[in-house]
């Protein structure tokens, strides 16, 4: 079956020469949640709205595939991308507040995703939005269409913007960040609300977060993210029992785990902080922060594999972290 | 030993309108809070936004008059003071290292004004305990002459630090310091806090959403809710033997990173709290997946069943019966 999604060696650069995103390979199929993990600054929403269309103006993006089922989305018109967008190709960003316009009711807002891509009329589409407020948890939808959005709350906010999301029946919904500005028990819902929406309707998701408790509780798949590439690619459970990319340990070993982690030693720590990638970066992007680097880092890391199913794109051999603690 | 720092009763309410001519809106942000805290020790206040956290923190440093009550360190009343005797006993380390330091002056010149407002230090014996204390948070000497903007947001965390311990205070209030960094820089800024706790004795008032790093962090931890602790213990206890429904609620949903968990149903349903508008009886009934009859009308303030303060009505002395009536 061909994934939902594929994208290989996507590129994104700025007009003031950055690469943002350099190479980044990945597939979402239907009913799957890929994750895409990293730090901020790593590409990760870029390489998102690459696959959008909607970079700022003066980036440019290249792709050798970037493929929407069997629609290659490089060749498609800006006319055609807008019709796509909104419509089977869904997006919700991290700032329900700023998502929503301030000037309109939900009820307008969400019937106009509709109208917008459907023939239908208003009557039909309010119908259709009352219904999914339901379906994501929100009680009396009826008089939720008529409010606007500061009337709502930062988790009610949040479900509007799915819902909404969902009114064209989307077959790929790229969420950025969803929870990141709610409260710990608000994310907990909305997470199994995705989750829960996911599983019923099918729909492939494409996760973005820097939060790795998400990724392990959501993700089939994950990718991380470091320097605008895709440093490590493996299922959930293989990245979080054999992590292989001295960044993804890394990253891992900073997390405090309530009853796990050691109170009376220290985290562990990356040192340094994530570079500029420039115009002339060539390389492993990690290799100032990473205390295996050698001269060869300076050189395009190659990919390796850990385990089917499980890349890393370092010099490192797989079993390198167990040869060192031997 | 006597407390390094002690609360009593502190209130604070905000009033204000809904528009010119609507109905008057009181907000009871901080409701009745006290607690002591020996020296060395690090108290974690965690709760939701709009809890009151901080609103506390900065009636506790006195950015903000209290309603009523008052703040003790050293056993002197703080509002007795005047502002560089205070600024000597409690410092802030507030979340944004971004808007917390002032973009035109270099670091020297912010790690050095607290010094420079105290007025009794030459400019050379300035100088020397800014690069000293830089060097303490791990920056270069050569950063002093920089700017804000020059620095990533770790370093600027740094500086923040600096600043806050220059003039060796008694008690540093950190509010949400490492929520806006990276989890990478997050871990090098909870190391330095850790360690600079142990060398100069510091005491903490940590307030953060999130849990995991309050339990890495704390000695003791208060849970907030609408203004008030609703439950306080030594961060093993809370950690391990969490007894408020609201505390099990918050633990719950705690997302640790190990596949194949799920996420958990916290069974909080959708009656957000507003601070405008606290519930009579127990102020976390609308939301307790336990409530009975009598949450509505009776409060639960001030009980200490166990000897550890717990203010919820169902909670008996009893540990074990605890665990049967929720389910965690």
């Amino acid at each position: 079956m061909n994934a939902v999604l594929e994208v290989a060696n996507l590129r994104v650069a700025f007009a003031n020469g950055t690469q943002a995103v350099r190479g980044v390979s990945l597939k979402v199929e239907r009913g799957e949640t890929h994750c895409l993990v990293g730090e901020s600054g790593c590409g990760k929403s870029v390489s998102s709205l690459a696959v959008m269309n909607l970079l700022a103006r003066g980036a440019t993006r290249s792709a050798d595939v970037l493929r929407f089922h069997d629609t290659d989305l490089m060749k498609l018109s800006e006319r055609h991308m807008a019709a796509l967008r909104g419509d089977k190709l869904a997006m919700i960003f991290q700032e329900p507040m700023t998502s929503l316009n301030p000037a309109y009711t939900i009820g307008s807002q969400m019937a106009e995703a509709l109208t917008r891509h459907r023939r239908v009329s208003r009557a039909k589409a309010l119908d259709r939005a009352a219904e999914l407020l339901g379906r994501v948890g929100i009680t009396a939808p009826g008089m939720r269409l008529a409010q606007y959005p500061h009337q709502l709350s930062g988790g009610l906010r949040q479900r509007v913007m799915i819902a909404m999301a969902l009114m064209c029946d989307p077959e790929l919904l790229i969420a950025d960040e969803p929870t990141t500005a709610l409260d710990v028990t608000v994310q907990a819902q909305i997470l199994r609300l995705l989750q829960s929406l996911q599983r019923e309707l099918g729909l492939a998701l494409l996760l973005i977060t820097h939060d790795l408790g998400i990724v392990a509780r959501m993700a089939q798949r994950v990718s991380v993210m470091y320097a605008g590439e895709v440093v490590e690619s493996a299922s959930a459970e293989a990245l979080f029992a054999q992590p292989t990319h001295p960044y993804t340990r890394g990253l891992l070993a900073c997390i405090p785990i309530p009853g796990a982690s050691r109170r009376d030693e220290p985290l562990g720590s990356i040192p340094g902080v994530v570079p500029r990638i420039g115009p002339d970066f060539q390389g492993c992007g990690f290799r100032d922060r990473c205390a295996h680097a050698a001269p060869i880092c300076a050189q395009v890391a190659p990919l390796q594999h850990a385990a089917p199913g499980h890349d890393y794109l370092c010099r490192l051999p797989p079993d390198w972290s167990a040869a060192e603690a031997a | 030993m006597s407390a390094a720092i002690e609360v009593r009763g502190l209130r604070r309410v905000f009033r204000g309108r809904n528009g010119l001519f609507g109905a008057e809106r009181v907000v009871r942000a901080v409701d009745g809070i006290g607690f002591s805290l020996a020296a060395g020790d690090v108290l974690g206040i965690v709760g939701e936004s709009g809890c009151g956290k901080s609103t506390l923190g900065r009636v506790i440093m006195g950015l903000l008059p209290p309603s009523e009550g008052e703040v003790l360190v050293d056993g002197k009343r703080l509002d007795t003071l005047d502002r560089r005797a205070r600024a000597r006993l409690i410092q802030p380390v507030f979340q944004d290292p971004f808007s917390s330091l002032n973009p035109r002056q270099t670091i020297e010149q912010i790690v050095g004004l607290p010094l420079a407002a105290q007025g009794d230090v030459s400019g050379r014996q300035r100088r020397e305990r800014v690069m000293e204390m830089l060097s303490r948070v791990g920056l270069s000497p050569e950063m002093a002459q920089r700017l804000p903007a020059q620095l990533s947001g770790g370093q600027r965390q740094r500086v923040a630090i600096a600043r806050a311990l220059v003039l060796r205070p008694r008690i540093v209030v950190c509010d949400e310091p490492t929520s806006a960094l990276d989890v990478s820089v997050q871990a090098q800024i909870l190391n330095l806090l850790a360690e600079l706790r142990h060398e100069l004795g510091l005491t903490y008032l940590f307030i953060s959403h999130n849990l995991a790093v309050v339990e890495h962090i704390a000695t003791e931890v208060a849970v907030m809710y609408l203004g008030r602790f609703v439950e306080q213990a030594p961060v093993d206890d809370l950690f391990r033997t969490p007894r408020h429904p609201y505390t099990r609620a918050l633990l719950a949903s705690v997302l640790t990173p190990e596949p194949g968990r799920g996420i958990p149903d916290v069974g909080l349903g959708e009656a957000y709290p507003d601070p405008a508008n606290i519930p009579p009886g127990c102020r976390f009934h609308p939301r307790c997946p336990i409530a009975e009859a009598r949450c509505r009308t009776e409060s639960p303030e001030g009980r200490r069943p166990n000897g550890r303060l717990v203010e919820c009505l169902l909670v008996g002395d009893d540990v074990a019966a605890d665990s049967l009536r929720v389910p965690a």
